[in-house]
């Protein structure tokens, strides 16, 4: 069997168009799908010694190849715990985990390493390397020769965002926080991995920069498609970085395995429920915008009404826009400021009572 | 010697009479003796000076490294090598001599086990010290990486000890060419012996002071030297500090 976790060469970050509609990742892995992974867990279970109950209890999910999987739930969910099974800082218990099929018990656990993306909330930079050496560390592990990792290394700096020649020879002492991350992305990607696992990676940054590193890397995701294993505790940043969500509950139990519209549309329990929140219906309508809806045509003539409402605003901030106009409809214009037509509270409605699309 | 020849009758202080008014009043420093016995005595006891230091350091420094390597991993071993090393290093310096002349006899080997043994304490707990103050993100950043225990040693683990290793050597250093100066009691080598010869000998304040001096000048200047090796080493953690002030 060819090894999956092959993809040694830097496969060119594929210059594709940027997601556009907020940077909702879609699901069609389409032609860059060989350099994404399938991850499928079977049963996955880790019980510590001692431990009454195990800390993951038989994990089952397959997370197709490109996707951005969320696991999110409480502390001692077992979150963590299931993204570090995947590289083996963590040994299964019981159960399995296959990368394209094949069994990460089955790889040397620094090969399976060196060929897995891997991005903490405390970044982990070496604080004796420059940012070049930092994000060289896996090619260099990996023997590359010094041309093709400066090489490699001053275009994911561009990648991520941190201009090469100012960077490169900064120690991280000198960074700040979301540069720092930046950083440790870059070094995750260096040697183009098809799967990368997100530890809370922006956990520690301050709200502008985290949201606006969210963006980046949805953006990112969008053009170089790889299957990412995402672990957060908070639901707003699962309903926005996954194209697919794990709910896990105390103990390491999977309560619900979805799409976003999904589990907001239909949690499967009241825990569930609970944990997205009683605000879920308008967290579904974050995630439409309006240029997504089949809207009424606007009236003759009709000109901006002043609430600035576009193809690409939220159904969901369109909805508070109304509310402020005492529940009118909104004309939604385009990207030249024609408009396109209007909105009205029967678009929340009826948003909100359809069926979530299925992804499969 | 000649000087001790050419004063008739077994002159306690060396040369007195044949001598400068300088010596003849044992004023406080004669730098004309001092640069007229350079060749001939103070050299030569400064080089061996130096070298008992630098074998005894860098015994002790290999060693300390083996036993903090082998109590990073196992845990268990850091106590009673800890406390090993500290008995070595209250035991009075001239005491631990004189344990070792009935077995090692008056050589440099006894003198060299002496010292070797002050520098366990310092380097030992620095070395260990260092690499346990590795913060676990950066350690689970090289497994995660796909480094093994010796790549995550060499490359992470060992040059972020550096700054706490080089601390540990200049305490050990500083201690060794202090305490070199009494291996005079076991061996004729480095500054110690002048400055005994100068004591037993009627005080002759010159050798004294000159001798004296040069190991508190050695002192120093290993010092400087180490903390110039350091500042070289550690181009980051200039950088940190530069970011911190």
């Amino acid at each position: 069997m060819p090894d999956p976790l092959a993809a040694d060469g830097p496969p060119e970050a594929a210059a594709g168009p940027p997601q556009a509609a907020a940077g909702r990742p879609q699901a069609a892995a389409g032609a860059l799908a060989r350099e994404a992974a399938e991850i499928v867990f079977d049963g996955a279970t880790k019980r510590y010694e001692g431990a009454s109950r195990p800390a993951l209890d038989g994990l089952s999910l397959a997370v197709p190849a490109g996707d951005i999987c969320v696991l999110v739930g409480p502390s001692g969910g077992g979150k963590t715990t299931a993204l570090r099974m995947v590289n083996r800082l963590v040994d299964i218990t019981e159960g399995d985990i296959t990368i394209d099929g094949r069994s990460v018990r089955g790889f040397e656990p620094s090969e399976l390493r060196r060929r897995i993306g891997y991005v903490i909330q405390q970044v982990g930079l070496f604080p004796h390397l420059t940012v070049a050496g930092n994000v060289a560390t896996v090619p260099r592990l990996l023997g590359w020769d010094r041309r093709r990792t400066a090489e490699r290394t001053s275009r994911l700096l561009e990648l991520v965002g941190l201009e090469p020649d100012r960077y490169e020879r900064r120690y991280p002492s000198e960074l700040s926080g979301g540069e720092r991350q930046r950083v440790g992305l870059a070094r995750a990607m260096a040697a183009d991995p098809p799967l990368m696992l997100m530890d809370e990676p922006f956990g520690a940054l301050d709200p502008i920069t985290r949201a606006r590193l969210q963006d980046e890397f949805l953006r990112l995701h969008g053009d170089l498609r790889k299957t990412v294993i995402f672990v957060t505790h908070d639901i707003d940043e699962a309903i926005k970085m996954g194209s697919r969500i794990a709910v896990l509950r105390e103990h390491g139990v999977l309560a619900q395995y979805g799409t976003p519209q999904e589990i907001l549309a239909r949690p499967a329990d009241d825990y569930v429920a609970r944990f997205v929140g009683a605000d879920r219906a308008l967290k579904r309508l974050a995630l439409i915008t309006l240029g997504e809806l089949d809207l009424e045509p606007a009236p003759y003539a009709a000109e901006s009404d002043g609430s600035g409402a576009t193809a690409t605003t939220s159904l969901r901030d369109a909805l508070s826009m109304m509310l402020t106009q005492g529940g009118r409809p909104l004309v939604v214009l385009d990207g030249e400021g024609k408009p396109l037509g209007r909105v009205s509270l029967s678009h929340v409605t009826a948003a909100l009572s359809s069926a979530p699309e299925s992804r499969a | 010697m000649t000087l001790a020849a050419a004063a008739p009758g077994g002159t306690v202080i060396p040369n007195f009479g044949h001598a400068d008014s300088c010596v003849r009043h044992n004023r406080f420093f004669c730098w004309h003796w001092f640069t007229s016995h350079w060749n001939d005595t103070f050299a030569p006891a400064l080089v061996q000076h130096i070298v008992l230091t630098v074998i005894a350091v860098g015994i002790g420094f290999v060693i300390s490294l083996a036993l903090a390597l082998a109590a990073y991993r196992l845990h268990w071993l850091e106590r009673p090598i800890g406390w090993a090393a500290g008995w070595l290093y209250v035991i009075p310096s001239l005491a631990l001599f004189q344990i070792l002349v009935p077995i090692t006899g008056l050589t440099t080997t006894t003198a060299e086990i002496a010292l070797v043994s002050y520098t366990l304490l310092a380097l030992f707990r620095n070395v260990l010290v260092g690499l346990r103050e590795v913060p676990g993100e950066v350690r689970e950043a090289a497994a995660a990486m796909g480094m093994g225990r010796l790549q995550t040693l060499l490359r992470v683990e060992l040059p972020l000890a550096v700054p706490t290793i080089v601390a540990g050597l200049r305490i050990a250093t500083v201690t060794v060419v202090s305490l070199a100066t009494v291996a005079a009691f076991v061996i004729d080598k480095g500054l110690g012996p002048l400055i005994l010869r100068a004591i037993e000998e009627g005080q002759f304040k010159t050798e004294f002071v000159a001798a004296g001096g040069l190991a508190v000048a050695l002192a120093l200047s290993a010092d400087a030297l180490l903390v110039g090796a350091g500042w070289l080493l550690t181009p980051w953690a200039r950088a940190r500090a530069r970011a911190s002030r």
